[in-house]
């Protein structure tokens, strides 16, 4: 295929799985959906992250770019796959910002490969940013209103 | 003549460059012909000037700095409808000239 | 009303601490302007024309007293002594250093308050109707149900960087006095055969488009509410354009795909949403409702003494009528003759402050109009709080009439501003303060802009003027006919545009017409839908 697509291994800086990484390049939206062996992909912000849904079985590695930070359709993106059920990696390439950790990780990113490298100590501040959440999302957490409501 | 204004960094204050620094006073804006954009690049990347920018300028016969834009006027000394709060050179110079 | 738990609390000091650690690190140089635009704005740290400016959050406009004192508090210690009330019922701060913003944050953070995505482009700070909880035309009050979206708005992961700004207005009532049509998402609580749901509306707005959000679901469970507005927005943040800086509201995606196809796409959504499982748990509604229980209402006089025709003028003019009969609502004109529309002093902040705990429950509102309001005030009581405003200069009685003008900051604070608005509403109130004729003409909502954002709602203004840029000065164009309330419409241009005495003589000028043409009861709104643009045209330029 023509596309050599998408982040190596080596350029993830932060990942919150214990499988081993996808080690090939990932292939655009369109060529998922025609090629039968794809296992990474990667989704533009301009892309319909539903057309993936009936390929979700045999991806591993989903990459959402974001070529700039101001826009926020990959966010969308992420939660549709998760809450389609998708399982395999979800990475967050391109323009990631410290500040953005702690909002993809809720919308269901386990893996991040920013352009720049970020500083590790504001990125570990920011991943722990919030203690407790409003909104239920992809990460399952217990909301607050959750844990108001219990017993 | 071409002159540069931004703000402060820390406070936000309208800033003038004097040709060694930032002031707050448009009367100390200097003409900086056509370093501007070697200076801003500088002086933004040293942060000691936040989002600058090279205006229009001219000098009256009393040697008053008068941005040409309506804006940077305004900026110049401060919300024309709370006089009592603009930047204290404008005692000084008076309002006249800002509309 | 509405208290923080140790969550709610906790959310609003971490928020403080990552804004603290952002500022540090913007300071240090670890991240440029660029990158930290967007990380101020959604604290509400602009960065205006004289200096930064800090918009904070006042939730559906609601506030008590020990609020007040500390909002006055900061315009002491980091501001210049006073701060502007919005139309989003919300408060701006024009001199706030950077590096005493997370200080201030913090607070404001004291009293439950914060700065949170009161700007950037993610849901804004939710607004409703000021006589909340007081309206005796209500179905029940709208403030839990902008509390629940308070919460669910807040942080929401995915609505952190949408196309364009999102705000939102929640009414219970068949009057609007919240603008709702007018905003990106405007609820109404209704009641169906006593079972309370929403009514939604979307793709309203003003800026340089303005329109008239239609409606587009007549009935949403309220246990599905949340739901239903993830719905929207998530449509709204998928498809929304993001080319154009210009184009990337909600209302211009509502408008091209049709309302038709975008909720149909809303609805697919919901439906799926539906099945994912987003609403909070019903009992979430129940706890926040509980905080907004009415005050123990005692009874009372239900007139008063109108022997001092200053005040009678006052109450006929600035009170309105309350669910409970001993009771009414008093409007603390930020008004007066001559005066910034929306300017407070902190003096007069707490002055304020002082009143709502004696006199309304420790209870405050701001207004869209830009004006405070006292909610639950005793009718036997009301003189008191008259004769302690009028000391303060709060004592205009005028709402609703043309010295009850809005007016944005203009270019007199605004670096997006083409003219200043402030000096017309000034010399426009003052002429008509003069002249008494504010009296004489009634009824009568101008609204200015200082550009074509519309932040003064001038699209909405009974008579609108508009700031534009004439070769490089001040130049003001006049619109008749906008409406904002349950009547809602937009307004239209005369024509030409005016200087500054020019538009001022204009005003009068139009103002001449109606009283010249006006049937028996009729607002200037009323006369100018009955005789249409035509002689106000021939009045201003024939
Ligand atoms: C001084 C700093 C301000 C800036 C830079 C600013 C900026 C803007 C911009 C760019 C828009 C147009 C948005 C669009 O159409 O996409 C807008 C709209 C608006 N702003 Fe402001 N604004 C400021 C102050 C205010 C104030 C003081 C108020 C309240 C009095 C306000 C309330 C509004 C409202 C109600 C709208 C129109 C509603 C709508 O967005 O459709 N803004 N503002
Ligand atoms: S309408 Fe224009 S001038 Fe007025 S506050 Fe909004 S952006 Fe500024």
């Amino acid at each position: 295929m023509a596309d050599n697509l998408g982040t190596s291994p080596d350029e993830v800086q932060f990942r919150f799985r214990d499988d081993e990484p996808v080690d090939h390049a990932a292939v655009t939206v369109d060529s998922c959906c025609d090629q039968t062996n794809a296992t990474a992909v990667r989704i533009e912000p301009g892309d319909d992250a539903r057309v993936l849904l009936p390929f979700l079985d045999r991806l591993a590695l989903v990459e959402v770019n974001f070529p700039s930070f101001g826009d926020g359709r990959g966010y969308s993106a992420a939660r549709i796959l998760r809450e389609a059920g998708y399982a395999g990696e979800l990475r967050a390439v391109g323009a990631v910002l410290i500040d953005q950790l702690s909002h993809m990780r809720r919308c269901g990113f386990d893996s991040f490969a920013p352009d720049k490298r970020l500083d590790e100590e504001d990125a570990a501040r920011a991943f722990a940013t919030w203690e407790n959440v409003y909104q239920r999302a992809a990460d399952a957490r217990r909301t607050i209103a959750d844990k108001r409501h219990e017993a | 003549m071409k002159i540069l204004t931004g703000n402060d960094l820390r406070s936000g204050a309208v800033t003038w460059w004097n040709g060694t620094g930032w002031s707050l006073f448009v009367d100390d804006a200097v003409d900086v012909g056509d370093e501007a954009e070697e200076i801003l690049a500088r002086e933004e990347a040293a942060r000691r000037v936040n989002v600058p920018y090279a205006i229009e300028a001219t000098i009256d016969a009393a040697g008053h700095v008068r941005p040409a834009h309506i804006k940077d006027r305004v900026r110049a000394l401060g919300p024309t409808v709370r006089r009592d709060l603009g930047v204290p050179t404008a005692n000084k110079t008076g309002w006249d000239w800002v509309i | 009303m509405y208290r923080y738990d140790q969550y709610d609390q906790a959310m609003v000091d971490a928020r403080v601490e990552e804004f603290r650690d952002q500022a540090r690190r913007r300071l240090e140089g670890k991240l440029t302007e660029d990158q930290f635009k967007p990380l101020r704005l959604m604290n509400g740290l602009y960065l205006q024309l004289h200096a930064y400016m800090l918009r904070v959050a006042i939730p559906y406009g609601t506030l008590d007293a020990r609020q007040m004192e500390i909002l006055a508090d900061i315009a002491d210690k980091y501001d210049r002594g006073y701060g502007h009330f919005t139309t989003r019922q919300n408060i701006q701060y024009n001199w706030i250093k950077l590096e005493d913003c997370a200080d201030a944050l913090a607070d404001l953070a004291t009293v439950e308050m914060h700065a949170i995505q009161t700007s950037g482009n993610c849901i804004r700070n939710i607004s409703s109707d000021h006589f909340a909880g007081a309206a005796a035309d209500e179905v029940v009050d709208p403030r839990p149900y902008a509390e629940l979206m308070r919460q669910w708005s807040s942080f929401h992961p995915e609505f952190t960087y949408l196309p364009r700004k999102f705000k939102i207005a929640v009414i219970a009532s068949e009057k609007d006095r919240a603008a709702m049509r007018l905003h990106d998402i405007g609820v109404r609580i209704v009641a169906r055969d006593g079972e309370v749901g929403a009514q939604f509306y979307a793709g309203g707005g003003m800026g340089r488009t303005p329109m008239i959000a239609p409606l587009i679901r007549d009935f949403v469970p309220i246990d599905q509410f949340i739901t239903y507005a993830e719905a929207c927005l998530r449509v709204y943040n998928r498809y929304g354009r993001r080319d154009n800086k210009y184009k990337a509201r909600i209302k211009i995606l509502v408008h091209e795909l049709g309302a038709a196809e975008y909720i149909r796409q809303v609805e697919e959504e919901f439906a799926h949403l539906l099945s994912v499982g987003v609403e909070p748990p019903r009992e979430e509604l129940a706890r926040i409702t509980a905080y907004f229980a009415p005050p123990a209402f005692v009874d009372g006089p239900k007139t008063v003494d109108r022997s001092d025709p200053d005040f009678a003028l006052w109450v006929d003019r600035n009170t309105h009528r309350h669910k409970h009969d001993a009771y009414v609502s008093a409007v603390i004109s930020l008004k007066p003759a001559g005066g910034i529309p929306g300017d407070a002093t902190s003096e007069q902040m707490r002055v304020v402050a002082r009143l709502a705990r004696e006199y309304s429950f420790d209870e405050l509102r701001v207004m869209h109009t830009q004006n405070l309001l006292l909610p639950h005030v005793r009718i036997a009581d009301l003189h008191a709080v008259w004769t302690a405003l009028d000391e303060a200069g709060l004592g205009a009685p005028n709402m609703d009439t043309i010295e009850d003008i809005i007016a944005c900051p203009g270019l007199d604070y605004c670096s997006l501003a083409n003219a200043r608005s402030i000096p017309l509403a000034q010399r426009i109130s003052e002429r008509f303060a003069e002249t008494g004729r504010t009296e004489v003409v009634g009824e009568l909502k101008l609204k200015i802009s200082g550009c074509i954002n519309a932040c003064g709602h001038h699209h909405a203004g009974h008579i609108g003027i508009l700031g534009v840029d004439k070769k490089g000065t001040e130049n003001y164009q006049i619109s008749l006919g906008g409406s904002e309330a349950e009547d809602v419409s937009l307004a239209k241009i005369t024509g030409p545009g005016f200087d500054e005495d020019g538009v001022i003589a204009a005003v009068e000028k139009v103002t001449d017409i109606y009283l010249a043409t006006r049937a028996d009861g009729e607002r200037f709104l009323d006369t100018y839908r009955r005789i249409g643009m035509e002689p106000f045209k021939e009045a201003l330029y024939g």
